[in-house]
């Protein structure tokens, strides 16, 4: 691991909270994922990757914004990894970057829908632009 | 003034390649009451403990001090040297010179300097020692084993076999414990009960051997060689010694709608019931929260139908007491509640079962005879998938799982997606595992068989979810191998619970003082080298409730456990250790400090009475050691505020001679 990659790790690892170390691979957050087909990247595989510094192509992935955030992996997990967590860290890590914002303000008005709850656009505004 | 006797070992060249042990020799010399003092190459060769002999009867030797290893390494042989020339054993001190000193430097002057205080330290203590004699104390030539599962059962008769008497105490209606719910065992898939109940009648017809079963223990007091054990024998509204176990009230009592718990409730049973039909004892027990005539004095079918005219509806709890010399803790284990894995949906269909379950289902004696059916409509299931380490390996939440691996549960599933296959061909069986844990005997092969060839499909991935639609139960989980999420519609799913000790075990460790960890197993004297000892003396450790075991383990250690047992009964008279602590009466206040910190239960107050100066008496609270169940650890001379509390052999006022020495 180059020293830019294990940084970043640091970043991601210090920024959720999430000790990637007691993943004992036994896959329920991805059984239990309701998101899963949409993902390229599948929470297990956010966990794994993050230990072993390979961040790149999960920073790259559309995966990132396709995670719900439901917590359904962190309320199941058995070793208390967390993985939703460490999902949303990554996310932060690529949004943080200059002129990296998944949403933009213009954006906006043309995800305008009567049935869309404008809290939902609150939230999705918050969660994928610094 | 003592006079010491200095023996220097150069144990080869282990000790004398970076210790000059000459220089040793002679530094010690000149330190207070020492009058002899050598080196030789192994002290503990036959040569070598013949120049201690010599020595102590040429010098007249009051103490000495052996310059050599560890003390765990010869500390016996020296004391064993020492006796036989007429020294007290307890005058022999140990300078380790070896794994603290030689073995750590590599430089011959800053070892030698080291090894010159650390025998300093010990001539200092040695100044200061007195003989000891270790007390005698009687032993009670009876053993109490405590759960009559395949685990008590192994114990009680291997100890019954030896020729001394054994009582089993088992809280259930009959012995026979988990064993007896189970269809067959892997990895020869003998049938449990084959094996099992020929042990139990074994118990049953031993003369050595008493049941009492439907009992507990309420009370113990004493220590090792002497117990005084209580033990509550809860009213079964039947007389024992008159039942002939025929079955007839089990017919014909009307209250027919009582969860059968022997069947895990997936049947029912009557008020008045015998638990199954090999049951040990076979005798008839009512259920006083079922039975109508218990509650309100309406009915008496069971007292008219009886020929024997065992019914006694007024019979009471009943406490016995009885000496022991040894009680061996054998209180198994339970699978965990499932009731926290909403995911899993056992609380909403029946159709999910455990593995306990499972094994009743398939159980020709069980609630379906017998025949692998859905607990819901009875229909044959022809998607089955298996779950495991539900619970195990569970660190997230203490309330939910264990962190715990449960051991056997790798090895059950097996077993039962192969006798699935088997005996139904046309079901396909999925198990979802983390990992496949097979150390055994045969057992890896038993796994590969499951999988190559009765073609269970193992799949390395969890379940994450479980949801009833319809009568199917829609199964999501992960397939991590081919990184793709499964969803599978199945009849039946079958959860591997963890297992956990049973809960009588933590008030029963209470009684017996005897130590268990985080996770309520009973600890052992040393998890190597003595697996089958609690660190309490005289009680012993058999089966699940040490940790999670499969029944070979489980019958091993029974039988391991009988043979310390045996050990122990076999003794006339029981040596204690001479180190065990003692309270100075004078100085002890009565705090109860030690008595708290005391793992062994060895410290209890008196109020003793005391002469005053002015010829008055006074009485006073004190603390008194029971030597015979005191280990010497210590742990009271450090709680004590006044100082009244010691340790026989290591002296507060010893060691800090022996701290004043090295430091000078």
């Amino acid at each position: 691991m180059n020293k830019e990659t294990e940084n970043l790790r640091k970043e991601i690892v210090r920024i959720s909270g999430v000790n990637p170390v007691k993943c004992m691979r036994c896959g329920k957050c991805s059984a239990t994922c309701p998101a899963y087909d949409e993902m390229e990247y599948h929470p297990h595989q956010f966990v794994y990757m993050v230990e072993s510094g390979d961040i790149e192509p999960l920073l790259n992935s559309k995966s990132l914004y396709q995670c719900l955030t439901c917590f359904a992996c962190v309320d199941r997990c058995p070793r208390g990894v967390e993985p939703a967590k460490l999902v949303e860290a990554v996310r932060l890590a690529a949004v943080r970057k200059q002129g990296a914002n998944h949403l933009k303000a213009d954006d906006i008005p043309a995800l305008l829908d009567e049935d869309l709850p404008q809290q939902a656009i609150v939230s999705a505004f918050r969660k994928y632009s610094k | 003034m003592q006079r010491i006797g200095v023996f220097v070992c150069w144990c080869g060249s282990n000790i004398a390649g970076t210790v000059d042990v000459q220089a040793v020799s002679e530094a010690l010399k000149n330190e207070p009451g020492v009058v002899f003092s050598t080196n030789y190459q192994y002290m503990c060769s036959q040569a070598g403990q013949d120049i201690i002999k010599n020595a102590i009867k040429e010098h007249k030797l009051t103490g000495m001090v052996v310059c050599s290893c560890s003390p765990r390494m010869h500390e016996a042989t020296f004391r064993k040297t020492a006796a036989a020339a007429g020294l007290n054993s307890y005058m022999v001190e140990i300078a380790n010179i070896r794994e603290q000193c030689s073995w750590v430097h590599k430089d011959m002057q800053i070892g030698t300097e080291k090894a010159i205080i650390l025998g300093k330290a010990a001539i200092a203590k040695v100044n200061l020692n007195a003989p000891l004699v270790p007390g005698e104390s009687p032993v009670t030539k009876r053993a109490l084993v405590i759960g009559g599962g395949i685990a008590g059962i192994q114990t009680a008769l291997d100890i019954a076999e030896a020729g001394f008497p054994v009582d089993i105490v088992e809280t259930k209606p009959t012995i026979g414990g988990k064993m007896a719910q189970l269809d067959k065992t892997f990895p020869t898939l003998d049938c449990a009960a084959c094996i099992l109940t020929p042990k139990m009648v074994d118990v049953a017809q031993n003369e050595n051997i008493r049941i009492f079963s439907y009992s507990e223990v309420t009370e113990v007091k004493g220590f090792v060689g002497n117990f005084d054990v209580k033990i509550k024998k809860k009213a079964r509204y039947v007389k024992e010694d008159v039942c002939t176990g025929c079955g007839l009230c089990t017919e014909k009592c009307p209250q027919k709608k009582v969860p059968n718990e022997f069947n895990l409730g997936m049947d029912n049973r009557r008020a008045i019931y015998i638990p199954f039909a090999q049951a040990v004892p076979k005798v008839a027990t009512i259920d006083p929260n079922a039975c109508n005539m218990l509650k309100n004095g309406k009915c008496g079918v069971c007292a008219k139908v009886c020929a024997a005219g065992a019914i006694d509806y007024k019979q009471q709890d009943e406490i016995i007491e009885e000496k022991y010399g040894a009680i061996v803790a054998a209180t198994g284990f339970n699978p965990i509640s499932m009731d926290k894995f909403d995911e899993y949906a056992y609380n909403q269909s029946k159709d999910v079962i455990t593995s306990l379950e499972f094994e009743r289902l398939t159980n020709a004696a069980g609630p379906s005879a017998g025949k692998l059916i859905r607990p819901s409509d009875g229909k044959h299931p022809h998607t089955i998938v298996f779950v495991q380490c539900v619970g195990s390996r569970c660190a997230a939440c203490a309330e939910k799982g264990k962190e715990y691996c449960s051991k056997i549960c790798c090895m059950y599933t097996a077993k039962h997606a192969m006798l699935t296959r088997d005996k139904y061909p046309d079901t396909e069986v999925y198990v979802f595992y983390i990992d496949v844990r097979t150390p055994g005997k045969n057992f890896d092969e038993f796994y590969r068989r499951a999988v190559e060839e009765y073609g269970v499909h193992y799949i390395k991935g969890m379940v994450g979810k479980v949801a009833p639609e319809g009568d199917k139960l829609m199964v999501q989980a992960s397939d991590l191998l081919a990184n793709k999420q499964l969803h599978i519609a199945a009849d039946l799913v079958v959860l591997a619970a963890a297992i956990e000790p049973d809960k009588s075990a933590r008030p029963l460790a209470t009684m017996l003082t005897a130590s268990m960890d985080t996770n309520d197993f009973f600890t052992e004297a040393h998890p190597k080298l003595r697996p089958v000892e609690s660190p309490t003396a005289g009680i012993f450790l058999s089966g699940a409730c040490q940790g999670p075991k499969d029944i070979p383990e489980t019958v091993s250690q029974a039988s391991a456990a009988a043979a310390k047992v045996i050990g122990l009964l076999c003794k006339d008279k029981l040596t204690g250790n001479p180190c065990v602590a003692h309270s100075n009466e004078l100085m002890c206040n009565g705090c109860s400090s030690c008595e708290r910190v005391c793992p062994y239960g060895a410290i209890t107050y008196i109020d003793k009475e005391f002469r005053m100066p002015d010829r008055t008496t006074r009485v006073r609270r004190v603390a008194s050691v029971n030597p015979a169940v005191c280990q010497g650890c210590g742990a009271c001379t450090v709680a004590c505020p006044s100082g009244a509390m010691d340790l026989n052999g290591f002296a507060s006022k010893q060691i800090m001679a022996e701290v004043d020495a090295i430091c000078k």
